[in-house]
């Protein structure tokens, strides 16, 4: 193969996993939260997709693909539960908002 | 080692730092806007990274699908909140702050043992790959034959998600009504 081996792939999608996950860990607006999440799932996404050229098996490619599907359908979801917040002038800050009543 | 080969090392190191860095700066600016445009730069490289692993499909899909449709939807959302900013490190780390980063190395540690202990003496030999490896025709074959049934239900999570958004957006509208009214 030419270029770097599956290794140091592996090595840039845990390292963007572990920043996705310690924004989603540190910061208080949903709306960064949920672009910390999207990090998370690129860092699987070229986790999946590194072993699908290293197994030379298009499988992990497709399983990348659905992850891109479930991740836009999750923003949908996100972004609308954000907006209805924000309409309902609840505080745009996951540390105050601890019950679900609305 | 031969120029090509210098060649695609260059290019792999530049995207995975880009990757790196603008990953970083998501995490890292006060502003959800500027945070969004660094998440555009994070799946450019990335995609970058897709062609080195001779993906195409996918690094296609990711600039038309997650660059652009679902970084736009972000960011018309920015807009119409409001780019608020929430200052994350101002007046020093708190104890919250402090224990997220434990666990975020934490899981980085736990990440690449798990990854080295179970796959660490398989990484070297490389699969040889043909040519028509992640081109769109062979992805579409795999979608239509042995993954029919994750195609389908891919097509119902992403109505789902579109019904559930409209019934979120009425749900809003109609608790505005009802605060006109008091």
């Amino acid at each position: 193969m030419m270029g770097p081996e599956v290794t140091w792939y592996l090595i840039v999608a845990s390292i963007l996993f572990t920043i996705g996950a310690l924004g989603v860990l540190v910061r208080r607006s949903p709306l960064i939260v949920l672009l910390s999440l999207e990090i998370m799932l690129n860092g699987a996404n070229l986790a999946l997709i590194a072993f699908a050229r290293h197994q030379g098996d298009a499988d992990g490619q497709i399983f990348a693909l659905t992850v891109m599907a479930v991740a836009a359908s999750e923003v949908v979801v996100g972004l609308g539960l954000i907006v209805a917040m924000s309409r309902r002038r609840l505080p745009l800050d996951v540390d105050r908002m601890t019950t679900l009543r609305g | 080692m031969d120029v090509g080969n210098i060649l695609v090392w260059i290019v792999w190191f530049a995207a995975a730092f880009a990757c790196l860095g603008s990953g970083i700066a998501v995490v890292t600016f006060a502003n959800p806007f500027y945070s969004a445009l660094a998440l555009i730069g994070n799946l450019a490289s990335l995609a970058v990274l897709y062609l080195l692993l001779s993906a195409e499909f996918v690094a296609a899909a990711q600039v038309l699908v997650y660059a652009g449709a679902v970084m736009v939807m972000f960011l018309f959302v920015i807009g119409y909140l409001g780019g608020r900013a929430d200052a994350p490190w101002a007046g020093g780390p708190s104890w919250q702050q402090v224990a997220a980063i434990c666990a975020a190395g934490a899981l980085l540690v736990e990440i690449v043992v798990a990854v080295g202990l179970k796959a660490g003496d398989r990484l070297d030999d490389e699969a040889t790959i043909g040519a028509s490896f992640g081109s769109p025709q062979e992805i579409g074959r795999l979608f239509l034959t042995n993954n029919l049934l994750a195609f389908e239900i891919t097509s119902i999570v992403l109505l789902v998600a579109a019904v559930g958004g409209v019934i979120l957006g009425a749900h809003s509208r109609r608790f505005d009504r009802e605060v006109a009214r008091r």
